[in-house]
């Protein structure tokens, strides 16, 4: 391999006296002020007023979702509230007693379902480990909220600010599967 | 105003002292707190950034249009700044020295506001026993010089009285920085009053009103003041008593509140000594060259007044846009320019001058 030496040329007294790069100088910054004054071109975003638009497949906040019905697609089996590193879920399962799911393929459905959103991380183990793809890591990231019970999101208001996840319906397909294996003889 | 007439002179004389010091004490503040503003804007728009522009007392929504104009304009936060000053809390560290720590913000400060007191900044309003200048002396610009020095003591003060590596360095580089570059600018304005031959500087004024702007016949000793003052004022390019990436803070890393708001007053209050010694010195100070008799009435003096604001104003805009032109020097490139350049083309310059009036006056 062969090792090109730079040719470095020794600077001219015109270089040497400051006066290219000040000119230099003068004119970017010229450039820029101009731009941003006449032109109206800044790279500020006036944060309230516009908001960034946060790509597709962001993680931010994860909330619960319903299924194609608007049932509640958690089945309550807390694998979520295990996984979860600094704790933020907690799940109160309805016990022996409690009120059964309000869906097809589900024993139950949790009574009172909880993220604290000061603790949440938004490492989206949660959403890798439900069975039941019933929670899912949002575009939000500006979450607030004035003091500190407020920032601990109950079932419902995750279940409204989830919305409907229509891309993935698990349980439909696994019912017209299900449906196709019943006819006989296989076609 | 007619009493005025009856009272003994000494008495007149102390009256439109105090009454002058008042009202260029106030202005100067006042042109102190929106420079930060001003510098703000400027660097905001340099970096494609838009700047305060959201600081507002709750009264200008009510004002139509202006209101709205004035808070993106960010005219209402230097008063917040100010106010902000005020109500932090002074926190002395336990290690400093602390007779020194308190004393250092007002030495950096007054000498800063003491060079403003013998600039001429108008002709008069009217009486032309009374000029527009707080102390009209003929020691001029030695005066200056005499009190520019007074203010590095403020910095090596901090520096020594902090106690601690990083103001204790910057304070070391000011200290060299404004001694070196003192002898430039002194002897860079040499050649001014060599050519004027007198040290006043309202004779200066009244010397470029007959002949023309000074910029135009010592441009090099211009260039030389103007880049002296860069350096004497701490600014980019030869902002090493601060530099924050090197230093933390500089000097005034162990200062807060009050104190360090002195720093930053005095700071710009330099900056805008030092404008308004270039413009009496090579800008033909309140004169335009279609408007260079004294005033006769109170409307000429208050256009004078009003000229010589307008070109400080532009110079404390080139203050602020060489900023963002061109990186911090070095700090042996710095004396190499102060010691090598500058005072050599300085003295070169005063030779030349001296051949030329030499062959040119009888």
């Amino acid at each position: 391999m062969s090792i090109k030496v730079v040719d470095r040329k020794p600077l001219t007294f015109y270089e040497n006296s400051y006066l290219p790069t000040l000119l230099g100088g003068l004119k970017v910054t010229w450039k820029h002020f101009k731009r941003s004054t006449i032109g109206g071109q800044t790279v500020t975003m006036q944060y309230p007023e516009e908001k960034w638009v946060v790509p597709q497949g962001y993680r931010g906040a994860p909330y619960l979702v319903k299924d194609q019905d608007g049932h509640t697609k958690c089945v309550s089996c807390q694998l979520c509230e295990f996984v979860c590193p600094p704790k933020a879920i907690k799940i109160t399962p309805p016990g022996p007693d409690g009120q059964p799911a309000d869906r097809q393929n589900a024993e139950k459905m949790p009574k009172e379902f909880e993220i604290n959103m000061l603790r949440c991380i938004f490492c989206g183990l949660c959403q890798e480990v439900c069975p039941e793809e019933a929670i899912f890591l949002q575009r939000d990231y500006s979450l607030t909220g004035e003091n500190r019970e407020e920032m601990i999101y109950g079932k419902e208001k995750l279940l409204k600010l989830g919305g409907t996840h229509a891309g993935t319906q698990k349980w439909k397909h696994k019912l017209e599967e299900a449906a196709e294996q019943d006819v006989f003889p296989v076609q | 105003m007619e009493f005025l007439r009856y009272l003994d002179p000494t008495l007149q004389f102390v009256l439109f002292s105090a009454a002058k010091i008042v009202v260029v004490f106030a202005v100067t503040m006042t042109f102190v707190a929106y420079a930060v503003l001003a510098e703000r804007k400027i660097s905001a728009w340099i970096q494609d950034r838009v700047g305060p522009n959201r600081t507002a007392p709750p009264i200008a929504g009510y004002i139509p249009i202006l209101g709205p104009l004035l808070t993106r304009m960010g005219m209402f936060q230097p008063m917040a700044d100010g106010l902000k000053f005020m109500l932090k809390e002074d926190f002395t560290p336990n290690y400093v020295r602390k007779v020194y720590f308190w004393l250092a913000p007002a030495i950096t400060v007054i000498p800063a506001f003491m060079t403003l007191a013998i600039i001429p900044f108008g002709s008069t309003l009217g009486n032309v026993d009374n000029k527009m200048v707080i102390a009209d002396l003929n020691v001029g610009i030695l005066y200056t010089f005499g009190i520019v020095s007074l203010g590095v003591y403020g910095i090596v003060l901090a520096g020594y009285a902090s106690n601690s590596k990083y103001p204790f360095l910057g304070s070391i580089r000011s200290s060299a920085q404004m001694i070196s570059y003192e002898i430039a600018m002194g002897m860079s304005v040499v050649s001014v009053f060599m050519v004027v031959g007198d040290l006043n500087l309202s004779a200066v004024i009244e010397y470029q009103a007959h002949y023309g702007w000074m910029v135009l016949r010592q441009p090099l000793a211009f260039v030389l003041f103007l880049v002296s003052a860069f350096a004497e004022t701490n600014r980019l390019p030869f902002d090493l008593p601060e530099s924050e990436s090197e230093l933390v803070g500089g000097y005034h890393t162990e200062y807060s509140s009050m104190k360090f708001a002195l720093f930053f007053l005095g700071e710009y209050a330099n900056m805008i000594a030092a404008s308004a010694m270039m413009v009496t010195l090579f800008f033909g100070g309140w004169t335009l060259p279609f408007l260079s008799e004294p005033a006769s009435g109170l409307l000429a003096g208050l256009v004078h007044i009003a000229v010589f604001i307008a070109k400080m104003i532009v110079l404390m805009v080139v203050f602020i846009w060489v900023r963002w032109m061109l990186p911090r020097f070095r700090y042996d490139q710095l004396m190499d320019l102060g010691w090598r350049r500058f005072i050599p083309l300085a003295l070169g310059n005063i030779l030349v001058t001296a051949l030329v009036l030499a062959f040119t006056t009888k």
